[in-house]
């Protein structure tokens, strides 16, 4: 890989007017009060302030910055809303944000094909209404759908809390506009259900973080709405009975939609903050939903309900009303937000492990936070096998810091021995770069980089992420 | 509380984990799409001056500016972010850093060390406004185009300028009032500055409620300024003052609460402790005033208010209820307001788009920042209209004054009422007269 590249030597006030001159002069930021604010993602403890920050408007305007930034050798950072926590968005110094964020129409809502065109800077939860409105569903839901967009979705693969059934956002993208590495468009993938003309090109961009091309449109497939749809709340007195009741579900073949664990710093953080009326003194807290035809989900409900209990819930509360069922949901989406109330710094991981190791893996997570001395909250969609263990812990002291680190590896080397993958959702990015080679060996590793060298010979898009 | 950023307990920056989730619900992110109009864009700036990577600058004085301080950001944040705080040391710093210009010097000496300072000179201009729009000088003025000697942004406000009560809060309240079937609880009503000025009957309507539900009501008669304006605009000092000499003047000991009527001033008043954190003569005190410190509609509803008795001749009306952000956001009192008003008989209750939307009054934001300020009134006013209420019910003075004359630019005519008002006015139907 060719080290990121150092701004060829230009004039800086020419560059910005030449920026201007493609999305305006009130689009182009550079004064310190307007860029330090794009230094940071949702990812705790990096910070890199770039050289300034765009706003096109259009797929051609965007194109037309990348251009501008091949011809000055100028590292690219595409950005949505900064929500990433891999630190996916955060720009190299010198770089270039590019913000899609008025990249903010959606094209069309195909109701009769059960799809959707829309501009990659569209938010999230602006997609899940507009589906809504013609009775459809748009499945994923990432914890800041209410602010992320569509094309940062697109770009870390990103899941949520309905993984467990639905799947995450590559199983919804049927095509995506491409703008490459030096300004070419391309669409891959089409309005067909069935397409294998050619290699699946437009999986290779899902998840890639910004650094084989940039999206700036997508087609989603949509769903047809559940008809109905359940909430249950199940209290333990501990994680391990939590997870054994994650693993008698899956074993009894029910897919609920929601599977989803908070441990006992977890859930009193975000009963802090939501006021839902989650039990504080629990161990541990199992969400659950399921979804479907109204007698599925009655019987799903009901099953579910026998075997928690079977398996150690200590109490089971089920939602009374939608706006109940909405109001839990949307506590949990905060949990990672919330854990922020104990200590300064918040590290939140990603780890993920088929899913009859959770028990094993949940059980090791507290033996490390004890053997390090730190406190770790952890939360995640069990049901999938997706953990957040989240360090509680604070960026200036160094030597707290580095027991965090060691905990970390031994987390990570303990999930790739139990036939894990270092992130689930989140990406690598800078978080968890040192951590790829470990997991991919070297010939997955060596492969994935000579793609990035074909797609980005000159490694202007998103520099440093994934791989030094 | 700390006067400068980077004296400031490094936690509360710390706290902002920049997850973003504040980016929505920010009125100014959603006008521009600029993080740095966003609360995570100036608590990045605020971090930075703190980390002395950025100089206290005129460009991040006007962001501290162009912030509604509307605090909804404070709601929306799951790590507990204290922007408030960040906000009001920010602004604290930036006044006594930066100069300040000619025509701030001239409205803050008038305002906030003037008028907001000293509540019987305030009265006084009060009375002489008073007289002057009712004498008909006001129109003679207009008409003579004398508004021309005002500076700039005061010359936009003079039609604006809100119709002063024609009586003040002592000349409507006793010192002391007694309820008829004894006494429950002992309270302290806070009149206001802007509420007496020219909402003193709102003022009346607070007592009265009080008194239905069997509160002793005390009502010194020379309040001073709660000291929020002062806080808010950066004169830490003034507001410290004013907390003080509210200290010195209640019966802390001999009340069960102290009641605010106004959205505003409450969200400033219950945070005496964190004002006085470095006074040791006072914070003890200062933490049982915060301790006592009612929303009145807060209040009413933890003592289970009387529902008033239906009354067949009352006119049936048709209400939505807007949020003040500092009593929403500041004071998190949301469905106290909206439970009263469910109980008042024959008053039918509509949901409000973005009923906790600021209207862009903001305290003197419609002075410093008045095109986003119309912004903000243009959309709050669309999605009153929307409901097809006929009365519009809200519990701040400055959310009252702006959204009435928003309002009045449109028609059919609706009322803006305090929604204790409301309360208040079913309980007098329950005496009246019935006709039959």
């Amino acid at each position: 890989m060719t080290t990121p590249p150092a701004p060829s030597d230009l004039n800086k006030s020419d560059l910005l007017a030449d920026f201007a001159g493609i999305v305006g002069a009130e689009q182009v930021l550079s004064e310190p009060e307007d860029i330090i604010p794009y230094s940071i993602d949702g990812t705790a403890a990096l910070k890199q302030r770039p050289l300034a920050v765009v706003f096109p408007d259009s797929t051609a305007e965007v194109a037309a910055c990348v251009k501008l930034c091949a011809a000055h050798n100028l590292p690219i950072h595409a950005r949505g809303s900064g929500t990433g926590l891999s630190g996916g968005s955060v720009p190299s110094p010198g770089g270039i944000v590019l913000c899609l964020n008025r990249l903010n129409r959606i094209i069309q809502v195909d109701a009769a094909n059960h799809c959707l065109r829309t501009e990659a800077g569209v938010i999230t939860a602006t997609i899940a209404q507009a589906a809504e409105q013609h009775n459809l569903f748009y499945p994923p839901d990432p914890g800041s759908l209410k602010i992320s967009t569509i094309g940062g979705n697109v770009a870390e693969n990103s899941g949520g809390l309905r993984g467990l059934k639905y799947g995450v956002t590559r199983d919804y993208v049927m095509a995506i506009t491409i703008v490459m590495a030096d300004g070419r468009l391309a669409e891959f993938g089409n309005a067909c259900v069935k397409d294998v003309a050619g290699y699946s090109m437009k999986d290779v961009f899902i998840g890639s973080e910004g650094t084989l091309g940039i999206v700036t449109e997508v087609l989603l497939k949509l769903l047809p709405k559940p008809a109905a749809r359940r909430t249950l709340l199940a209290v333990f007195d501990d994680i391990e009975s939590a997870a054994k009741t994650v693993s008698a579900i899956i074993a009894a073949n029910i897919v609920p939609c929601t599977l989803e664990f908070l441990d006992q710093i977890t859930l009193r953080c975000v009963e802090d903050y939501a006021k839902v009326g989650l039990p504080t003194d629990a161990g541990a807290l199992l969400l659950i939903e399921t979804d479907g035809h109204p007698a599925a989900v009655k019987y799903e409900a009901a099953r579910i309900s026998e075997i928690a209990r079977e398996t150690g819930a200590s109490s089971i509360r089920i939602a009374s009303s939608e706006q109940e069922a909405a109001d839990l949901a949307k506590a949990r989406r905060t949990a990672f937000s919330a854990l922020a109330r104990v200590r300064p710094t918040t590290i939140l991981e990603d780890v993920t492990v088929p899913r009859s190791c959770l028990a094993e893996m949940v059980k090791f997570i507290a033996e490390i936070a004890t053997q390090y001395n730190l406190q770790v909250g952890t939360f995640g969609h069990m049901g999938d096998g997706n953990l957040h263990p989240t360090f509680l812990t604070d960026e200036r002291d160094a030597a707290e810091m580095k027991r965090v680190h060691q905990a970390l590896d031994d987390i990570v080397t303990k999930t790739l021995s139990l036939g894990g993958t270092i992130t689930g959702e989140h990406g690598v990015g800078l978080a968890k770069k040192p951590w790829l080679k470990q997991q991919l060996g070297d010939a997955s590793y060596d492969l994935m980089k000579q793609l990035k060298q074909t797609f980005d010979p000159h490694n202007r898009l998103n520099p440093g992420k994934i791989f030094d | 509380m700390a006067s400068k950023l980077a004296e400031l307990d490094y936690k509360v920056l710390q706290q902002c984990m920049h997850c973003g989730m504040c980016l929505p619900t920010c009125p100014t992110f959603d006008a521009t799409g600029k993080e740095r109009n966003s609360p995570r864009g100036r608590i990045a700036l605020m971090r930075a001056i703190a980390d002395d990577e950025l100089a206290l600058t005129p460009k991040f004085a006007e962001e501290m500016s162009y912030c509604l301080g509307c605090l909804a950001c404070q709601t929306a944040c799951p790590a507990g972010v204290n922007y408030a705080e960040l906000f009001e040391t920010a602004r604290s710093e930036i006044h006594t850093t930066l100069p300040t210009s000619r025509s701030e010097k001239f409205w803050r000496a008038i305002t906030l060390r003037g008028l907001f300072r000293h509540p019987r000179l305030l009265r006084g201009v009060g009375r002489i406004l008073r007289i002057y729009q009712r004498s008909g000088a006001q129109q003679a003025f207009r008409r003579l185009g004398l508004m021309r000697i005002l500076p700039g942004n005061l010359r936009l406000l003079e039609p604006q300028t809100p119709t002063i009560s024609a009586a003040f809060s002592p000349e409507l309240i006793e010192p002391v009032e007694t309820p008829a079937g004894g006494v429950h609880h002992r309270v302290y009503l806070l009149t206001g500055c802007m509420q007496d000025l020219l909402f003193a009957s709102i003022n009346r309507d607070t007592a009265d409620v009080l008194l239905a539900n069997h509160c002793q009501v005390l009502t010194p008669e020379t309040q001073p300024c709660c000291g929020s304006i002062h806080a808010h605009n950066g004169e830490q000092d003034i507001a410290r003052e004013m907390a003080r000499r509210w200290l010195d003047l209640v019966d802390l000991e001999n009340c069960d609460a102290i009641i605010s009527n106004a959205g505003g001033c409450g969200s400033h008043l219950r945070h005496f402790s964190n004002l006085l954190a470095d006074d040791p003569d006072y914070l003890s005190r200062a933490r049982m005033w915060d301790n006592k410190l009612r929303d009145i509609h807060e209040w009413l509803v933890e003592i289970d208010l009387r529902d008033p008795l239906p009354n067949p001749s009352a006119t049936p009306r048709t209400v939505t209820y807007h949020d003040s952000c500092h009593l929403a956001h500041g004071q998190k009192v949301v469905s106290a307001p909206r439970k009263i008003l469910r109980k008042i008989p024959g008053l039918t209750l509509v949901d409000l788009t973005e009923a906790d939307w600021c209207c862009g009054s903001a305290g003197v934001y419609n002075i410093t920042q008045p095109a986003e300020s119309e912004r903000l009134l243009a959309r709050k006013i669309d999605h009153i209209r929307t409901t097809g209420a006929d009365t519009l019910a809200t519990a701040n003075p400055g959310c009252h004054l702006q959204i009435a004359r928003g309002l009045k630019e449109s028609q059919p005519a609706m009322t803006v009422a305090h929604s204790i008002t409301l309360l208040a006015e079913a309980y007098r139907q329950e005496n009246a007269p019935n006709p039959s």
